[in-house]
């Protein structure tokens, strides 16, 4: 588990993140949503050390990473995996030197055993035969299933995704979104999903933050969701007919 | 400001530069890294290297046998005098200001790529010291070469010099070959060597500091490329400048 607890975030003199508070759950796919600019980005970035905040404190199931030295973050960021927005995938490495890579710089296993869960990785995200392949001879969906499994090679207890599904069909974002899940679920993961995607949200939102120009504005699940009063939520979430059209129809049958 | 700004960039390279230089999280994959930059800046270099020594080894020997021709200047000077310019300045200096330009840009453009593709950021996530881990094996690798091509460099513009002299006949080769041997001094061998180590440093390493810290997207790296080029052939100059006067003077 997560805590964050009244952290503050300002650049240039612009506070971007003020005193936001929030949990995220082990074995739950937490969600971070909220418009472009609203400070989410800068709230991820922050929990894994990118950025540092001000004020509050960021606890990994109660260690203050504000009060850990240089080598006691080093050794908490093994702990973590990442999915970035765009792979971030080393293009000088194949598909499987990508996967190897974390394993070879941390573990003591042979190349053998490290080649072995390697493949084993990559096989739990549905990506066969690509191993020998370049992150620029892939399509975006297989480079994001490859820094999903790039980022579970070391059993982490904590796996940040900026924006999954950005730049990808709807059907491929299905299929990320549920890969998250179910490894999110299988491996007892404290996953923070950072989105913008509506289908991410009541597809898999079990934990969702809603943070708005730099406040958390409001915290609930995707069932939750439908029947927020939020102004802003709702102008964020069900922002489009469809989404009213869904939002209708699921609040009319629970009333049933 | 430009004093300022001058100060606070320095201050920058020079916490980079402690960052780059610290102790690496494996041995075993920064000698294999090192040995990858060794082939890809050093010994991918050599081509370019023999083109252009070869050319201006030719061209100085040419311009030295036509300015000199005065009856009291013996006829192998053209010979020593190629051999100084080679030996003093363009095996060095001019050659580490090419090198900026093909080796500087590359890294500059490598690394600054890897940054907006947040791959360094990926790094640093995993607890790596992503500056120690991309950076150190480049300045390791290309310092260990550049003696290499430094020696290459004199041994081809001492070949395109012969090459001249036998096809266009400017200046007999026996004349020539003695000229290059006549009052040989071996420090100036040594003082390019320890110059081109110099420069090499500069050259891996600003490139390495303007593309580590690019900010935004393909428009930046390319800009970014451009000043490491144009900062690293600066200081390539002003360096040259005072290695010359402490190990010449």
């Amino acid at each position: 588990m997560i805590e964050v607890k009244n952290i503050s975030k300002s650049f240039d003199g612009k506070t971007i993140l003020h005193g936001v508070s929030a949990t995220f759950y082990t074995g739950k796919t937490n969600l971070i949503i909220g418009q472009s600019g609203s400070g989410k980005t800068v709230l991820v970035k922050s929990l894994v050390g990118l950025l540092r905040p001000e004020e509050g404190e960021i606890l990994y199931d109660g260690r203050d990473v504000m009060k850990m030295n240089q080598n006691q973050v080093k050794e908490l960021r093994k702990e973590i995996g990442m999915l970035f927005q765009g792979s971030a995938l080393f293009d000088s490495e194949t598909v499987l030197g990508n996967v190897m890579f974390p394993l070879t710089m941390f573990t003591d296993m042979t190349p053998a055993e490290i080649k072995d869960r390697a493949q084993f990785c990559l096989e739990r995200v549905n990506l066969k035969g690509a191993d020998s392949k370049y992150p620029s001879e892939i399509s975006g969906g297989m480079q994001k299933r490859v820094a999903i499994a790039r980022a579970i090679a070391l059993n982490p207890k904590y796996l940040f995704c900026d924006e999954p599904n950005s730049g990808l069909d709807p059907r491929t974002s299905i299929l990320i979104d549920e890969l998250l899940s179910d490894i999110t679920h299988e491996y007892n993961i404290t996953t923070i999903i950072n989105t913008h995607d509506m289908n991410s949200v009541l597809g898999i939102g079990e934990n969702i933050i809603f943070i708005n120009k730099g406040y958390r504005e409001w915290v609930g699940d995707m069932h939750e969701i439908y029947q927020t009063t939020n102004e802003a939520l709702n102008d964020f979430v069900f922002a489009n007919d469809l989404f009213q059209k869904v939002r209708a129809y699921v609040v009319s049958h629970e009333h049933r | 400001m430009v004093i300022t700004d001058s100060l606070t960039t320095f201050g920058r390279y020079c916490l980079f530069i402690s960052k780059v230089f610290s102790i690496p999280d494996r041995w075993k994959t920064f000698f294999k890294r090192t040995f990858f930059e060794i082939t890809k800046l050093g010994v991918d270099s050599i081509p370019l290297v023999i083109v252009i020594s070869l050319f201006i080894g030719a061209v100085i020997t040419i311009q030295m046998q036509l300015n000199i021709v005065s009856p009291l200047v013996p006829s192998y000077s053209t010979g020593l005098a190629t051999r100084e310019i080679i030996l003093l300045e363009f095996s060095n200096s001019i050659l580490c200001l090419i090198l900026a330009g093909k080796v500087g840009s590359n890294i500059a453009s490598e690394i600054g790529t890897m940054r907006v593709t947040e791959q360094i950021d990926a790094l640093d996530i995993m607890g790596i010291n992503s500056a120690n881990f991309l950076v150190l094996p480049k300045i390791v690798g290309f310092l260990i070469y550049m003696p290499v091509l430094v020696i290459f460099c004199i041994f081809t513009s001492f070949l395109g010099g012969v090459l001249i002299s036998i096809f266009t006949g400017i200046i007999p080769l026996s004349r020539f070959i003695y000229g290059l041997q006549t009052m040989f001094s071996e420090w100036y061998v040594w003082y390019g060597l320890i110059k081109s180590l110099f420069f090499s440093f500069i050259i891996t390493s600003v490139a390495a500091f303007y593309g580590y810290f690019v900010k935004g997207g393909a428009l930046e790296v390319g800009k970014a490329s451009t000043n490491a080029v144009v900062a690293s052939s600066i200081l390539i100059l002003l360096l040259d400048v005072v290695l010359t006067k402490l190990l010449l003077q």
